[in-house]
């Protein structure tokens, strides 16, 4: 974990790049519960006018948060999370998937120990979520 | 065909509670490619103050969807097509982190249902506790396309 003394406003967090296929939205729609089709079935998905199968948002948010996660150590320490989703993650039935890229960066730092974190995800240069901020107590 | 407004302020219980298992947390953290230890190993979880593996902070979700989340979503009489669903916004709000063992109990209140163009957004509100102790606020904000009632001219 980063030592609050260490950490200003303005500090980045590693980036990363994320890969996410079709396999990953039906892990994921296992593994929280939620399968609604426009996460599996490209015929669904494109009846409603999606331009093909998209990603759960919550998987997009978890992904994204792994930043914040894998920087602080300790996930346990996240004392709030929270993003709006501003455009779909299209996950095209291929070899690619899509590419996530997430960056952070600290916003504020607080008397009370918590720094807020802001988050920025990107596919293809798109910004997929907006407002995302992640409230970390490091000391 | 628009939400039923009526469902504004209705407020419902989950009637099983969320038994969280090692292995559910376990099974989310792997779906999400996470191997942080403390999602996996009780030792390191244990090494870093906690009492049991912690969830992922967005592990929540699951215990806040279907019934979990009052059963909303699935009420015919809400009126609403899961097909047209997007995620707008969530929000976790804790007071603790999720631990296994922990037996969540969910209170959920559909806060709002408002227009926002040719969409309708509905915000539901989800209180998350376990064995009485408060644990966590959801806040779950959906897109409805295109279910607006049409405005006059």
């Amino acid at each position: 974990m980063p030592a609050l003394s260490e950490v200003e406003v303005g500090t980045e967090l590693p980036a990363r790049e994320f890969n996410l296929q079709r396999m990953n939205l039906v892990q994921y729609a296992g593994a929280s519960g939620d399968f609604n089709p426009i996460h599996w079935n490209e015929r669904i998905a494109t009846a409603v006018g999606l331009p093909n199968v998209i990603a759960h948002g919550m998987l997009t948010m978890a992904t994204t948060g792994r930043v914040v996660t894998d920087w602080a150590g300790d996930p346990g320490r996240v004392v709030s999370y929270g993003v709006r989703f501003s455009a779909p993650v299209v996950v095209p039935d291929d070899d690619k998937g899509a590419t996530l890229t997430v960056a952070g960066v600290v916003e504020e730092k607080n008397d009370d120990g918590t720094v807020v974190v802001g988050l920025t995800a990107t596919v293809d240069g798109q910004k997929v979520l907006m407002g995302a901020k992640a409230v970390v107590r490091l000391g | 065909m628009p939400l039923n407004r009526a469902f504004i302020g209705r407020s419902a219980t989950s009637k099983e509670p969320f038994e969280v298992t090692r292995n559910d947390i376990r099974r989310f953290a792997n779906a999400i490619g996470d191997g942080n230890p403390a999602y996996h190993d009780p030792e390191a979880a244990k090494a870093l103050g906690h009492r049991d593996l912690v969830a992922p902070p967005t592990f929540l979700i699951s215990a806040t969807l279907g019934e979990g989340g009052g059963g909303f979503i699935g009420d015919p009489e809400l009126g609403l097509n899961y097909a047209m669903v997007v995620h707008g916004e969530e929000r976790f709000d804790f007071h603790r982190p999720v631990y296994a063992g922990d037996v969540l109990t969910s209170t959920t209140t559909i806060a709002d249902i408002r227009d926002a163009g040719r969409n309708e957004l509905m915000t539901l509100v989800t209180e998350v506790s376990s064995n009485g102790e408060k644990v966590a606020t959801a806040t779950n904000t959906i897109v409805s396309r295109g279910t607006a009632a049409p405005k006059e001219a």
